[in-house]
């Protein structure tokens, strides 16, 4: 066990774990943050995509040690309140249908556009097609970035 | 351990069940709401609740996972009741016989609330205008319903729903009720918006595998590589020695390991030295399970359909064509592995799942600790998926059965590979089909001879749904035995067989397999005697005007015979499932040996609608399911293990290989069909009937996969 200490969600925080355990696990069971999900654990779905330091990481595949004094963003920090465009434009357009995947897609789809503010449909998809739905929802999501883009734009955010 | 679990929810919501006291967030919808402490709900009735706020909590009986249950299911309750629908909250209520069975499966959960849930909104209705009747001394035709306020129409006095909620519940419900006509719909037929949408987008949405519970442990289990293996022995002191594990413990399906948390679980379990009795499932491998299941339908099978002469007109026939086509094992792949977190007490037992089928997890629970149905409490949690493997019960079994021995809550979670190599799976299927044209190039005969493991519930070797006579499967032969074409000699033939492999419902079940084959040896038929596939599937639907309607609705939007881009092709299939009827027109090219779906238009009838922006989500989700399977989705077996242990074996189509779908709905007033399903079967034989348009080869046996290169 060691005391590894990082920035979550805006906050200092301080976990004692294995240091070999998965950001994912420290999240979901150390910490109760269970809106990032375990899919696969191989770094394939998405479904536990963070941000660490603002770029888009499966939290499955990066040990807790790798994360010390590095700032880490999860689906609950996104937004104090549901408000970044991303999740306004999931709102909007009725995104998610089981929903499970759909914090990892957020993720991935808000670093994108941190990076690309008006990204076309092969930006997206070559981005997106890395993150799995099984209710396939792929469209939808698609649509959401577009109007996600829209809205970070009239909102001057990002 | 942050506490962040044991926190009340915002909302003050706290859940008492014997023995320990239990906070989730409820589904919601307004941070406003959110800090309100909830007030004292009166029930109206099963499904009904009102505070004095005038918020209204409906019941939802029938789990969520993704195919709208929560919203729609709360339009009908809401469209009778009269409430104001930005007060609507919603929860999943516990085993309560008053809703009959609690299951998702067979797209039926509007078929079977239409009426019950309209129902219970309308004498809810009525009661609450009864108490204000009382409350001012008048007759109750007096008073009106609306938005949530009863008028008193004699003068312009008004009561809310809360304030009389109170006592409309101490009211006896009336006999009966008169429903709304179509014209008269509020909420019905509108795309109003999901409810359990903005709790999705901030992660605030609790599924099965986000409850944590005082004192939880969490397990992982090892289980037997090949099916129905039993273990012999075990050491576990490699799984000891990993940090956070603290012991193992064999159960009748292996054997699990507790720790506390789920990554040192898995790890601890894969540590196990486990010595098992493989059974006699390890003799199976892919290669053999398909010659076997071949060499069957060459044999005359138990009869699951004949009319006329069935395969005897094959003799007369002017011209005679015949094919074989087959369909492998899938597993359902759920974005939510499976997971169960159960807690077992002398005096009682909660169970926590993200279930298809509480009514079944309540009776194991029931048999396995041997308490009263109030001492059990089955709490249902949104899926991340089920697509018919929830519809099962194993996975809380196991749950139920390791909390019993260990005496504490815990948390059983599925590894991906656990999940896709121990689990029960969609059948490999194989049919041979003979057919028989006319002179004129029409088709006169047909025959189907399946060879099938039939599919039950909870994952099976055996047994099957009844309904064709003891020895046919019907899960195994739908979609064929039902196919609606007027072709006057028709035998469908069944044998039932094995791969080793239990096997159970998958999104659309038996036609997943039985559409594809039917729809693409129907066009193998219209190739052979010079029609078009479109014009063919006219004549023979004849007598099946809903079938035909949403054909040549797909036919006209997606432009049928009219001049497509260069290279690209059109294929058609349709189908009548779970009392719906679709059709499917796919657009796609073959370019250097690699398939493109560019656009996919469907029609579909399903009665009457609830919210068509659901019915369009659905089947665009069912085509991209379908889709998966027809692309990629194939599991093999050697020695009885399943091969592949997760998506990067058992991929599934990712957002540049969906094709642009496009719904198209006809309007009608009949009784609403089923939706999650009506969309899958019919997209895999419309992009293989377009492929070979496109180049000339009959795709008969999937995935596609590498067939084209």
């Amino acid at each position: 066990m060691a005391n590894i200490s990082f920035t979550l969600n805006g906050k200092p925080q301080t976990v004692d774990v294995s240091p070999e355990t998965p950001l994912l696990w420290v999240l979901r069971d150390t910490l109760g943050l269970t809106g990032t999900k375990f899919g696969c654990g191989m770094a394939i779905c998405g479904a536990c995509t963070v941000h660490i330091n603002g770029i888009a990481t499966r939290s499955c595949g990066m040990q807790a040690a790798a994360v010390a004094g590095r700032k880490v963003t999860t689906i609950e920090g996104l937004s104090a309140d549901g408000s970044h465009p991303v999740q306004q434009a999931w709102v909007e357009k009725d995104v998610p249908q089981c929903g499970y995947c759909q914090s990892g897609q957020i993720m991935g789809a808000a670093a994108l556009l941190a990076k690309n503010a008006k990204p076309s449909d092969a930006d997206i998809d070559e981005v997106m097609k890395f993150y799995i739905c099984r209710c396939g929802t792929y469209q939808d999501i698609r649509a959401a970035i577009h109007r996600a883009a829209e809205l970070q734009t009239k909102g001057g955010v990002g | 351990m942050n506490t962040n679990s044991m926190n009340a929810s915002r909302r003050g919501f706290l859940k008492a069940t014997t023995g320990l006291v239990i906070g989730f967030y409820l589904p919601g919808r307004s941070e406003l709401a959110a800090q309100t402490p909830a007030p004292t709900p009166a029930k109206i009735n099963a499904w009904i609740r009102i505070a004095p706020d005038d918020s209204v909590t409906l019941m939802i009986h029938k789990s969520e996972m993704g195919q709208g249950t929560v919203t729609s299911l709360s339009q009908l309750l809401a469209e009778e009741l009269e409430c104001n629908w930005k007060n609507v909250r919603t929860e999943f209520p516990g085993i309560d016989p008053a809703f009959g069975l609690q299951g998702v499966f067979g797209s039926m959960s509007i078929r079977t609330g239409w009426g019950p849930l309209r129902n219970a909104g309308a004498q809810a209705r009525e009661m609450l205008l009864q108490a204000a009747a009382l409350r001012w001394n008048i007759d109750k035709s007096l008073c009106r319903a609306s938005d949530g306020v009863i008028s008193n129409t004699a003068n312009a006095n008004k009561l809310t729903f809360g304030q009389v909620a109170e006592a409309a519940a101490k009211l006896p419900p009336p006999a009966s009720v008169t429903l709304k006509a179509p014209g008269q719909y509020k909420l019905i037929g509108k795309s109003i918006k999901r409810l359990d949408t903005p709790d999705k987008v901030t992660g605030r949405t609790k599924f099965g595998i986000d409850v944590r519970v005082p004192g939880m442990v969490y397990a992982s289990i090892a289980r037997c590589p090949v099916f129905g293996g039993k273990v012999v022995s075990f050491d576990a002191a490699k799984a000891k020695a990993i940090p956070g594990v603290k012991s193992a413990v064999q159960i009748s399906t292996g054997v699990a390991v507790i720790a506390d948390n789920s990554w040192a679980a898995m790890q601890g379990a894969k540590a196990l030295e486990i010595k098992w009795d493989e059974g006699p499932n390890a003799v199976y491998n892919s290669a053999g399970i398909r010659k076997a299941f071949t060499e069957q339908t060459l044999q005359p099978g138990a009869s699951a359909k004949k009319t006329g002469q069935g395969a005897g007109a094959l003799n007369s026939a002017a011209k005679k064509l015949d094919a074989v086509y087959e369909a492998p094992f899938l597993a359902h792949a759920p974005m939510e592995p499976l997971n169960c977190v159960a807690h077992v007490r002398p005096d009682g037992c909660d169970v926590w799942a993200s279930t298809q089928m509480e009514t079944g997890i309540n009776g194991i629970a029931l048999a396995l600790t041997g308490l009263r149905q109030d001492q059990i409490n089955i709490h249902t949690m949104y899926l991340g998926g089920g697509f018919g493997r929830r519809a099962g019960t194993d996975y809380a079994q196991e749950a139920i059965e390791l909390a019993k021995a260990i005496k504490v809550p815990v948390k059983v979670t599925w590894s991906r590979e656990n999940d896709m190599q121990n689990g029960n799976y969609r059948p490999a299927s194989v049919t041979r089909f003979a057919g028989g044209l006319d002179a004129d190039g029409w088709p006169v005969v047909m025959t189907a001879n399946i060879a099938c493991p039939p599919m039950g519930g909870g994952g099976t070797f055996g047994g099957g749904r009844g309904g064709r006579g003891p020895s046919v499967d019907s899960t195994s032969v739908e979609g064929l035995a039902d196919l609606h074409y007027a072709i006057p000699h028709f035998q469908v033939d069944y044998h039932s067989v094995t791969g080793g492999v239990p096997t159970t419902y998958w999104r659309a079940v038996g036609y997943t397999q039985n559409t594809f084959f039917g729809e693409s040896f129907l066009d193998e038929l219209a190739v052979a005697g010079g029609k078009d596939p479109v014009e063919l599937r006219r004549r023979l639907l004849t007598d099946q005007p809903r079938l035909l309607g949403v054909l040549n609705l797909a036919a006209e939007k997606a432009g049928w015979g009219k001049p497509l881009p260069a290279g690209h092709h059109h294929g058609v299939a349709i189908v009548n499932n779970i009392g719906s009827y679709t059709a499917q027109v796919a657009e796609v090219s073959v370019a250097a040996g690699k398939l493109k779906v560019h656009r996919v238009v469907c029609a579909t009838d399903c009665g009457q609608v609830v919210n068509p922006a659901i019915v369009e989500q659905q089947i665009r989700s069912a085509i991209v399911f379908g889709l998966s399977a027809a692309l990629k989705g194939e599991l093999t077996i050697d020695a009885g293990r399943i091969q592949q242990s997760n998506f990067h074996q058992y991929d599934v189509a990712r957002m540049d290989e969906v094709p642009v779908v496009e719904v198209h709905i006809v309007p009608s007033t009949e009784a609403p069909g089923g939706m999650g399903e009506a969309g899958v079967p019919s997209i895999a034989p419309a992009v293989c009937n377009a492929i070979f348009k496109a180049t000339g080869k009959r795709i008969r046996r999937l995935p596609i996969a590498q067939q084209l290169a």
